[in-house]
């Protein structure tokens, strides 16, 4: 399948972890300001994929990148790539949430400032947008001050996304975001996700094939460190045209 | 399910017994201390410095030993912080997971952990005599950061290591450098490094090998970092080691002394590691 204007392109990416090979010769174009969403069984690479396009592999010594990563037409792996600026161009939410130890005010506030932002007023009006963007403004607006880690873990999540949309990025990038979270948390998840993908690219990585297909606009199957099927949600899930992804989307295997 | 139920009891038992040996030796410890030291425990005690026949009974106090102690413990723990401190975050966020470089630290100070305060003691003088420095409250300090930065680099880097890896990712993320991420690091741990902190102190405070050469022994104040100094368990051994009963008696008062000052700073760095950790997560 091809896109006509990718926000990331994916070219002949290989990784192996030590002698592993994790990721074989992916290839893939992720649409700009659409959610789309890699679904796999667990072990299959999406994950260690996800991970790719903001260079978190890089603090390990078994990791071996090899290919290219394109964010707006520049490669990240390129020796010149500035990571930091690859990585404030990506706001990631893991598979639980992680607040930084400090204040509702100070994770929010954490972005902007280690970018140059020391106006107060900034801060505080940054701070108040992103929180109602998540819609937890009404819910911490009395207690900004107070840890973060007092939060409910729904909060936290979506505390998360706010820290991670304050330092203004192009893409988000969801690993099984919703797996530690009630399903009312789910729902507000899922709904900030279809609200977003109107200014953000999104990708996501998800074990829910009923999530995939409520919230994404293409869905990519990997299997086994490939990528075996890419299209649009419907197409792959209701009509997938390869045997593998048939049985997985079925539930044959999991 | 009869015998599951005898051995479930029997260690139950068991660790029951270990728990009550532990806290007993504690209260027996203290308890001989307290009753054998409080009589002998007076102002002039804390207050006065030994007078020329202090050891043989004469008047005085052991005032220069606890300056001389504290002087050295605070030096050696605020030295052995500032290289403690970046070592942990370079092996930490710097270097790449199980490298090289990375181990070979690691396995440098549990080497450096596991040897006798002696060779401390040994090595800070021979480092002396090539310095020509006389023994010192100095040498007393540099022998004693020597001693106590394994102990210091290990338990942070336990701690460290524990953090979980989303921590750093989330940091990291937002476009945050390393730098900037050992911020969000240190608060993280802070309660962490507290307790490495006052671990270290401890040791240095206690310790008498390292200083016995290193910082001399002086029964005046010490006025500068030139000057030799006493340390609490160093009167505590040279009161103890006299014929005179009254002086024995006195050494007790001095190991009561350092067990308050000890007891005091792990209260009050417990007070502190709590308020610390309100923001952990």
């Amino acid at each position: 399948m091809t896109i006509a204007t990718p926000h990331i392109s994916v070219q002949n990416l290989n990784l192996y972890y030590g002698d592993h090979h994790t990721l074989k010769n992916i290839n893939i174009d992720i649409p700009d300001k659409k959610v789309t969403s890699f679904i796999g069984p667990s072990g299959c690479g999406k994950t260690t994929l996800l991970k790719t396009f903001n260079r978190l592999h890089d603090s390990s010594l078994e990791v071996r990148v090899e290919g290219k990563v394109l964010l707006d037409g520049e490669n990240i792996y390129d020796k010149n790539a500035e990571v930091t600026s690859i990585r404030k161009k990506m706001g990631l939410l893991s598979q639980r949430p992680f607040p930084l130890p400090m204040s509702i005010y100070d994770n929010i506030a954490y972005g902007p400032r280690i970018h140059g932002e020391k106006d107060r007023h900034k801060l505080d009006e940054i701070v108040e947008r992103y929180l109602k963007d998540v819609a937890l403004w009404p819910e911490v607006k009395d207690r900004l001050k107070s840890p973060a880690s007092r939060l409910s873990i729904g909060q936290q999540q979506r505390l998360c996304l706010a820290r991670g949309l304050a330092v203004e990025p192009e893409i988000i990038l969801g690993d099984e975001p919703t797996s530690a979270l009630d399903p009312k948390s789910t729902q507000k998840i899922e709904e900030l996700f279809l609200e977003l993908k109107e200014k953000y690219t999104i990708v996501l990585v998800t074990h829910i094939l009923r999530q995939a297909r409520r919230v994404s606009d293409y869905v990519a199957f990997v299997y086994n460190g490939e990528i075996v099927e890419f299209g649009p949600t419907e197409e792959l899930l209701l009509h997938p045209k390869e045997k593998l992804t048939q049985d997985y989307v079925k539930g044959f295997f999991s | 399910m009869k015998w599951k139920k005898i051995e479930e009891q029997f260690f139950k038992a068991l660790m029951i017994l270990s728990t009550v040996v532990i806290v007993a030796s504690f209260f027996l410890i203290v308890g001989t201390i307290v009753s054998k030291g409080l009589p002998s425990l007076s102002w002039e005690m804390l207050s006065e410095i030994p007078t020329g026949d202090f050891y043989m009974g004469g008047e005085g106090g052991i005032l220069n030993s606890i300056v001389g102690s504290m002087y050295i413990a605070v030096g050696s723990s605020l030295l052995a912080l500032l290289i403690s401190l970046p070592v942990v975050i370079y092996i930490n966020l710097y270097l790449k997971k199980s490298s090289w470089m990375g181990n070979l630290t690691r396995l440098g100070y549990d080497v450096l952990f596991g040897m006798p305060s002696i060779v401390y003691g040994a090595f800070g003088f021979t480092l002396m005599i090539y310095l020509g420095m006389k023994a010192s409250l100095l040498g007393g300090i540099i022998a004693v950061t020597l001693l106590i930065i394994p102990i210091m680099v290990r338990t942070m880097d336990e701690v460290v290591r524990s953090v979980p890896k989303e921590l750093f990712e989330a940091s990291y993320s937002l476009g945050a450098t390393r730098y900037e991420t050992a911020f969000v690091l240190l608060k993280q741990v802070a309660p962490g490094i507290f307790t490495a902190i006052l671990l270290a102190f401890g040791r240095g405070i206690g310790d008498v090998a390292s200083v016995m050469f290193t910082a001399g022994f002086s029964n005046d104040l010490p006025q500068s970092l030139q000057d030799p100094a006493s340390t609490l368990p160093l009167a505590v051994f040279n009161q103890l080691s006299s014929p005179v009963e009254e002086v024995q008696a006195r050494a007790y008062g001095a190991a009561l002394i350092l067990t308050i000052v000890v007891l005091l700073i792990s209260i009050s760095a417990r007070m502190m590691s709590k308020r610390l950790s309100k923001n952990k997560i």
